[in-house]
């Protein structure tokens, strides 16, 4: 499948604001589920900074512009021709060791509820890998999707009390789950072609990976009750949603800010 | 009773690397000392080297009482000790570069991948980057202690900011103001080359992309610091500017620092600060200490920071263990500098043993310092036992032990004359293009009679420490 | 040079020259509360003083009613009042340390020796000093200062700016200085030209410890014209708002030719010719004309407007 991408963020602020500087993780990674046909990233007005590859495999780029600073915009186009590996990241380069994903942090604190949801979940499992699908399976029974009842700082244990929530809680769930059980896991963060059978997720989206030993890590995706296929582009991971946010910016200044973000993805018909 | 090594009385015998002292001492009036003491103590206040004990509050200008009776190592004592400190300080700037890398010991099974993968000081925003000539800590100081002529101990190791250097220059400076025939009868190898030393090993680490004399700054928290003052005097000293986070930027792939003509290029930080607080936008978002943007340009090779954000796995108290493992690992050589035998309480095994043993252990916590949160078993009452009994039971894995080590003594200035007081001994090894150290360190003295706690903050001294030439 | 480190050495030397400033102050209020007053009391007149200080209402809020004694040690010893002597000079010796090895040993020694001097007095009871005694004691300190600096300190960046923070921070605190006239003279215009009136002017002159140079200069009777032109316009008198005003010129253009700007044309620089252009060109009449408290408003403000032109283009390190 290729998708074309088009993702605007627009920043806005109510006074002028001094230095903003931001950190990219804007980039297609790259694995045999998916390849890049073309990409850019363009920060208006701004001066780039200095990219590499982090050790997971993500590509950073960092971006400053000067005060006084109204509106920050980020505008992201490309083309990317993905493939459908039954979620498994194949192909990809990285060192972080799995272990170091074992952290719990503060969106990903487990709870007591998580910890007995992660423990029932894998009960009877075959193996590890039966054992990352019960769980992505518990998780999406526990949380319903429902918008506009979490935030963005709505942590996986209070997301599992609710019983109510979007990607981003859907994942921190998953991957509190899954740590609570011993099995590496981290947050990913891309975008979703939604199809015409009319699924009504955003098209940024999040999901979760989990290290299965002898495969490698395998995205779970329970908001959608699936594992990642060509419909999906895979940007960046870590810890939570915060880590592995494709923007992270630090804008000086006292002035209030209000953010817009449109994401339109389409298929490219061949 | 417990024997301790007095390293300048054997016996009646006063050993050769103290001859030089022995008549010195005992030439000396009261009187005169009382007012070389009072002497050093307005040097000290002069120069305003002062210290802070974090959250005791207290005067901020506190001394760290100066012990005027020097402590000697003969030359050949000192080569040996070099020689296995270059060692350990090589060794865990390979365990770092390979950590950070694709972990060789890990799958060779010689460390557990938990402790070096879950550790609370694994960073992995630094995973996968090479760090100018492969070194992470640039700075290594290693903390060691004596329990007999030939027997020395590695106590800790501090590969992240060791502080205290400015204590072994100044205490230096001093004693050769007040006592200058005692270096004019004794050969004394000096340590005043160490700012320059600092000075080449930071400059050897500067990025690629530096294509001139590379700029390079001394990056603080700020003067509330108990630190300040070492900061801006090594920043004095080497001639580099003393910076705050809110003195640099990042544009363009570099760090800048605000100068009165305009922005400056920075080339190599030697940061005093915690990894937590270098960068806003990688770790805590809160900090207002750091820059943000900081390590995108750290790991795309503008800036190079001193030590590497993540070095702090190499000192843990739990990797500690396995650092003789690291040099043979890494090295192929046996380890000349010996481990305290440690009990880790994460070991059921382990804590059993320390747990059956404790009036006679020392307990640490596992990331703690500066002699805080420590049982020293011999010294503590039995209530005190039980409160700690308690707190290992809860959370074992915080916990390490060690038996109770017979420091060594040497002669210090007490109220009633020259008594025998526990020392131990911090030199500081600079890791660059190459691995120096300058002939001394900082020699800690627990003032208290019978204490064995040396440290500042707990009542602890320092003293001049000399290497005597061939 | 770092801007940081710019910005403290200016204010190490503005701190010091507003704690001379303060202790000025507290002189000038000592001496006419010992004169009769005629029909206010003493109380309008301490009360010009804080006004004049810039303090007046956090002391309101803290002591109420203007006291002699409580306003001593509000504008002396008092640590919740910033322009305090002891406030500024514990900045001044904080800003020091921060900058330890940007200055002198010698600058540094006397700025810690005042530090420490004055947490002692601090301690000892009250009657044991003399107002008079305090405020010779905190002169003398600015003395040193500025001895220890013109002796040992490198001339470079560092001491021009140091000595741009002493001439901006005297130029304005001579203008309020002088401004405590118009407080004081405020409830009875009828008197200028009195007795009573060139006794308040003789007092100022004293507390600015230029009542012999006055009288060196100009002789004769003390008018209110000759000091205003003493005061503002001459500039052989070293408190003149034209001689600080002359320095603070000078040592832009210091700085300006440190950094390779040889004719000075920076912004900074033109706005600071500008102002001693304007000086020098004002006769004594046109700021009675203008009305002596209006000018001196018009002035501090153009003071201010200066020294956050020195803030932008070097000390905050935005600049490019």
């Amino acid at each position: 499948m290729i998708l074309t991408v088009n993702h605007v963020t627009t920043y806005d602020y109510d006074a002028p604001m001094g230095t903003a500087v931001q950190s990219l993780r804007l980039f297609p990674s790259r694995f045999d589920g998916q390849r890049t046909i073309d990409w850019s990233v363009a920060v208006e007005g701004g001066v780039k900074g200095g990219s590499f590859r982090d050790g997971a495999g993500d590509r950073v780029e960092g971006w400053s512009i000067r005060p006084p600073v109204e509106a920050v915009t980020i505008t992201v186009t490309g083309q990317v021709e993905t493939f459908d590996t039954s979620g498994v990241l194949r192909g990809h380069r990285e060192l972080v060791h799995p272990m170091a994903y074992l952290r719990e942090t503060v969106a990903t604190w487990i709870d007591d509820a998580l910890q007995e949801l992660g423990e029932s979940a894998i009960e009877g499992a075959s193996d590890m890998l039966d054992r990352a699908h019960r769980l992505s399976a518990a998780v999406a029974e526990a949380i319903a999707y429902k918008p506009g009842v979490t935030h963005t700082h709505t942590t996986a244990a209070e997301a599992l009390a609710q019983g109510e929530g979007v990607c981003q809680d859907h994942a921190h769930a998953l991957v509190a789950a899954a740590r609570a059980v011993d099995m590496p896991a981290r947050y990913v963060s891309g975008y979703l072609f939604a199809t015409e059978d009319g699924a009504p997720h955003e098209a940024a989206h999040a999901w979760a990976e989990i290290w299965v030993e002898g495969i490698g890590w395998i995205g779970f995706d329970p908001a959608n009750e699936c594992c990642p296929d060509e419909r999906y582009i895979r940007l960046g991971s870590g810890l939570d949603a915060r880590e592995a946010a494709p923007i992270r910016g630090i804008t000086q200044g006292a002035g209030e800010e209000r953010l817009d973000v449109t994401v339109a993805l389409e298929q490219l018909q061949q | 009773m417990t024997e301790y090594f007095n390293e300048m009385f054997d016996g009646g015998k006063v050993r050769q690397p103290y001859g030089g002292l022995d008549g010195w001492m005992r030439d000396m009036p009261a009187e005169l000392r009382a007012m070389k003491q009072a002497e050093a103590e307005a040097l000290f206040r002069r120069i305003g080297i002062t210290f802070a004990v974090y959250g005791e509050g207290g005067d901020p200008d506190r001394l760290i009482p100066f012990d005027m009776f020097p402590r000697v190592f003969t030359q050949t004592e000192w080569r040996k000790l070099e020689r296995g400190i270059k060692q350990r300080a090589r060794a865990l700037n390979a365990f770092l570069l390979d950590v950070y890398g694709r972990g060789e010991i890990v799958r060779a099974g010689r460390i557990p991948a938990r402790l070096v993968y879950q550790n609370e000081a694994y960073e992995r925003a630094v995973s996968g980057f090479i760090p100018p000539r492969g070194i992470y800590s640039h700075i290594v100081g290693i903390d060691l202690v004596r329990t007999g002529p030939d027997q020395f101990y590695v106590l800790e190791d501090n590969c992240r900011t060791p502080s205290g250097v400015s204590y072994m220059l100044e205490n230096r400076e001093i004693m050769m103001r007040m006592f200058p025939q005692l270096f004019r009868e004794n050969r004394i190898e000096p340590v005043d080359g160490y700012p320059d030393a600092l000075r080449r090993t930071l400059a050897s680490v500067a990025p690629a992309k530096c294509d001139r004399e590379p700029t390079i700054a001394i990056l603080t928290p700020g003067h509330f610091n108990s630190a300040y003052y070492e900061h801006s005097f090594l920043a004095d000293l080497m001639g580099v500017e003393l910076v705050e986070g809110a003195d640099l930027f990042c544009e363009g792939g570099f760090c800048w620092m605000r100068t009165t003509e305009g922005p400056k290029k920075l080339d190599v930080i030697y940061r005093r600060i915690d990894d937590a607080f270098i960068d806003p936008l990688c770790f805590r978002p809160d900090s207002m200490l750091g820059v943000p943007g900081l390590m995108d340009v750290y790991r795309s090779g503008g800036v190079t920071i001193c030590s590497a954000p993540g070095a702090g796995v190499a000192d843990d108290k739990a990797i500690y263990t396995f650092v003789p493992e690291m040099v043979r690992f890494y090295l192929g050589e046996e380890p000349l500098l010996e481990n305290v035998p440690t009990w880790q309480c994460a070991k059921p095994d382990d804590l059993k043993y320390v747990l059956d043993h404790l009036p006679e252990l020392v307990v640490k916590e596992v990331h703690g310092s500066g002699g805080y949160g420590m049982l020293v078993g011999p010294k503590a009452t039995k209530e005190q036992i039980e409160t700690f009994r308690i707190k290992i039971k809860e959370n074992p894995v915080n916990y390490i032990a060690q038996p109770t080590l017979a420091l060594s003594t040497t002669p210090t200035f007490v109220e009633e004359g020259v008594a025998p007081r526990h020392v131990d001994l911090r030199p500081y090894c600079l890791v660059g293009e190459k691995v120096e150290l300058v002939p001394g360190g900082l020699t800690r003295v627990a003032l208290t009679e019978g204490s064995l706690v040396v440290n500042s903050s707990q009542g602890g001294g320092v003293k001049d420490t000399w290497v005597l030439a061939e | 040079m770092l801007s940081r480190t710019a910005e403290n050495l200016f204010w190490i030397a503005r701190y010091m020259e507003r704690a001379e400033t303060m202790a000025r102050l507290l002189e000038v209020g000592a001496r006419i509360a010992l004169t009769p007053s005629a029909g206010h009391g003493y109380r309008s007149e301490w009360e010009s003083l804080l006004q004049a200080s810039g303090t007046a209402e956090g002391f309101a809020e803290k002591y109420g009613d203007p006291v002699q004694r409580n306003i001593e040690s509000y504008l002396f010893f008092d640590r919740d009042n910033p322009s305090s002597v002891i406030s500024c000079i514990e900045r001044a010796r904080e800003n020091a340390r921060i900058v330890r090895t940007a200055i002198t040993g010698q600058v540094w020694d006397t700025l810690n020796t005042a530090f420490q001097e004055i947490r002692q007095i601090e301690r000892q009871p009250r009657s044991e000093w003399e107002t008079t005694e305090l405020c010779e004691w905190v002169a003398r300190q600015s003395a040193m200062m500025r001895g220890a600096m013109d002796a040992t300190m490198l001339r470079n960046d560092g001491f021009f700016f140091m000595n741009l923070g002493y001439a901006l921070e005297r130029a304005d605190n001579t203008a309020r200085l002088i401004d405590v006239k118009y407080f004081v003279l405020l409830p009875s215009v009828e008197m200028v030209g009195t007795g009573f009136d060139n006794y308040q002017w003789q007092v100022l002159l004293r507390a600015l410890q230029s009542y012999r140079a006055f009288h060196w200069a100009y002789g004769g009777d003390i008018t209110a014209s000759k000091i205003v032109d003493f005061l503002i316009l001459n500039p052989a008198s070293p408190r003149s708002l034209m001689s600080a005003m002359r320095k603070a010129l000078h040592h832009l253009e210091n700085i300006a030719r440190f950094y390779g700007d040889e004719g000075a044309t920076g912004p900074v620089q033109l706005r600071a010719r500008g102002l001693v252009r304007e000086l020098d060109q004002t006769q004594v009449t046109e700021i009675f004309d203008e009305g002596l408290h209006e000018f001196l408003t018009r002035f501090i403000g153009d003071i201010g407007d200066l020294a956050g032109m020195v803030q932008r283009n070097y000390l905050s390190g935005d600049a490019r």
